[in-house]
């Protein structure tokens, strides 16, 4: 009987508690920097694409909405011909985040992706790539690895001292 | 003449001003229960969203109206209306002022009672109509709740019959000039409350209905407009046990005279009114045996102690 006296006070001492609901348009709720929404392809330092087309990606993707198909440029150099992710399947898991060894493919802290047109949720590369790095400042793939690249030939990464040994000239 | 238009515009006007309250209730319910559970509540459509019941009442007219092929059919169309029918009937009643009311008569009190037992058909109806088994246990349990709450919610108020001597809910209002009944009647204020709630079957006693173990109980099969009325019939049977607890026991429409007696009743009206919902936002179902259990062993027995205690105060102070 108290008990029942009691939850009613408890339920009517809320009226003059803080609102708890954030109205949306008008106000957004805070996310945190590494809030897993919208995916977008970022570049390197220098300004070229990071991804390097290796498909991990894609293997990792639960329900396999990211498709892309890789070629490279007339120095060696390996980038995505096309990249498609289709929104509608994506289930923003971040594994693809988690596969990238370039920190090319990154998940961003936005989600007002609506559209009224399914086929419209279907990004394109031109719709992720974007022209910042994202979260990773400063890193570079290819100024890491020793792949020969334009302006750059092989063993000249920023962590290799010696230029690549020539096994020819090894000779007793 | 002027007597009889007078006379229709009263019902007309109650019929309006009953069914609009009934109406906003929606908002009023979803704004108290918001304002309890630390939420804000419809407020987008017109100021403090108070035109929300427009698209609520177009968006519930649109749905379609669909009938089971396994339905009772003409049970099942004429269910719904017969809980609308009893519990506007049940407004004629009512005394809003003095004058205001559609009829004054001298047995108003078992009027009351008689309609408001006859709201149980709806939910039997429904239930039985609906040919299903969630629709029927819902139905016979409304059934077995509204009929055991009824003896008592009439036994709870001959306290107040035998302090005015009279059925005519005038004469009771007006008997409470010195003191509201909410007194020297507070067990019969708080029986009585206890079997509206049953009776309306809101919330700590939504047994009929409940949600989680019963899908909706006897509307389950219900869609559309037909849905709407039950619903509708529901906030009416909340508007209705708070008209009636005003006019028993809170001294219906005396107050103080700064504002016009109909007004002093819609704000003790809605007060209760809020209190219903107050009650849905902080109270949990209790099972169904406690249910009966507590009607037929606690508030039966205090019920018929009130009357007999009232009764022998009475006969001494004569």
């Amino acid at each position: 009987m108290f008990s029942i006296l009691r939850s009613i006070g408890i339920a009517f001492s809320h009226a003059f508690r803080k609102r708890v609901t954030i109205e949306y348009p008008e106000k957004k709720a805070p996310l945190a920097p590494r809030w897993r929404g919208r995916i977008v392809l970022t570049r390197d330092p220098e300004g070229e694409e990071r991804c390097v087309g290796c498909y991990l990606c894609a293997a990792a993707c639960p329900v396999d909405c990211i498709a892309l198909q890789a070629t490279e440029d007339e120095y060696g150099r390996r980038y995505p011909e096309i990249f498609t992710i289709n929104f509608s399947r994506c289930i923003f898991c971040g594994y693809c985040e988690d596969a990238c060894p370039t920190y090319a493919i990154q998940l961003i802290p936005d989600y007002e992706m609506s559209e009224y047109n399914r086929q419209n949720l279907v990004y394109n590369k031109e719709d992720l790539l974007i022209s910042g790095q994202g979260k990773y400042h400063g890193y570079s793939y290819y100024q890491q690895a020793s792949v020969a690249i334009k302006g750059k030939g092989k063993g000249e990464g920023e962590q290799e001292r010696f230029p690549p040994v020539d096994i020819r000239s090894l000779l007793p | 003449m002027s007597e009889f238009w007078i006379h229709i515009l009263i019902i007309v006007g109650v019929l309006i001003v009953v069914l609009g309250i009934a109406a906003n209730l929606i908002w009023v319910e979803r704004r108290g229960l918001a304002l309890w559970q630390d939420r804000i509540g419809p407020n987008r459509v017109g100021p403090f969203g108070i035109m929300q019941v427009i698209p609520d009442m177009i968006k519930i007219f649109f749905k379609e109206d669909w009938i089971p092929k396994f339905a009772d059919k003409k049970i099942f169309v004429i269910a719904p209306a017969i809980v609308m029918i009893f519990v506007l009937m049940n407004f004629a009643v009512i005394p809003f002022a003095p004058g205001i009311m559609v009829l004054n008569l001298n047995i108003g009190v078992l009027y009351f009672l008689a309609c408001s037992s006859l709201g149980a058909y709806s939910v039997v109806l429904a239930g039985w109509a609906s040919n299903n088994k969630y629709s029927l246990l819902g139905s016979m349990r409304g059934a077995a709740q509204m009929i055991s709450y009824e003896v008592f919610m009439g036994l709870s108020l001959m306290g107040v019959v035998m302090l005015t001597g009279s059925f005519n809910l005038s004469d009771i209002v007006n008997a409470q000039k010195g003191m509201w009944f909410v007194f020297p009647q507070i067990i019969g204020f708080i029986i009585f409350f206890i079997a509206g709630i049953a009776e309306t079957h809101r919330l700590p006693f939504d047994l009929p209905e409940a949600e989680s173990e019963l899908v909706a109980g006897y509307h389950s099969e219900y869609s559309s407009m037909k849905f709407g009325m039950f619903f509708v019939g529901e906030y009416l049977g909340i508007t209705l046990i708070s008209a009636f607890t005003v006019t028993l026991f809170l001294g219906g429409w005396l107050g103080p005279a700064f504002l016009p007696p109909v007004v002093w009743f819609f704000i003790k009206t809605f007060i209760l009114i809020l209190f219903f919902i107050l009650l849905r936002a902080s109270l949990p179902r209790p099972r169904y045996d406690q249910l009966l259990s507590l009607g037929w062993k606690v508030l039966l027995p205090l019920s018929l102690l009130n009357i007999l205690i009232t009764g022998s105060i009475i006969l001494l102070t004569q």
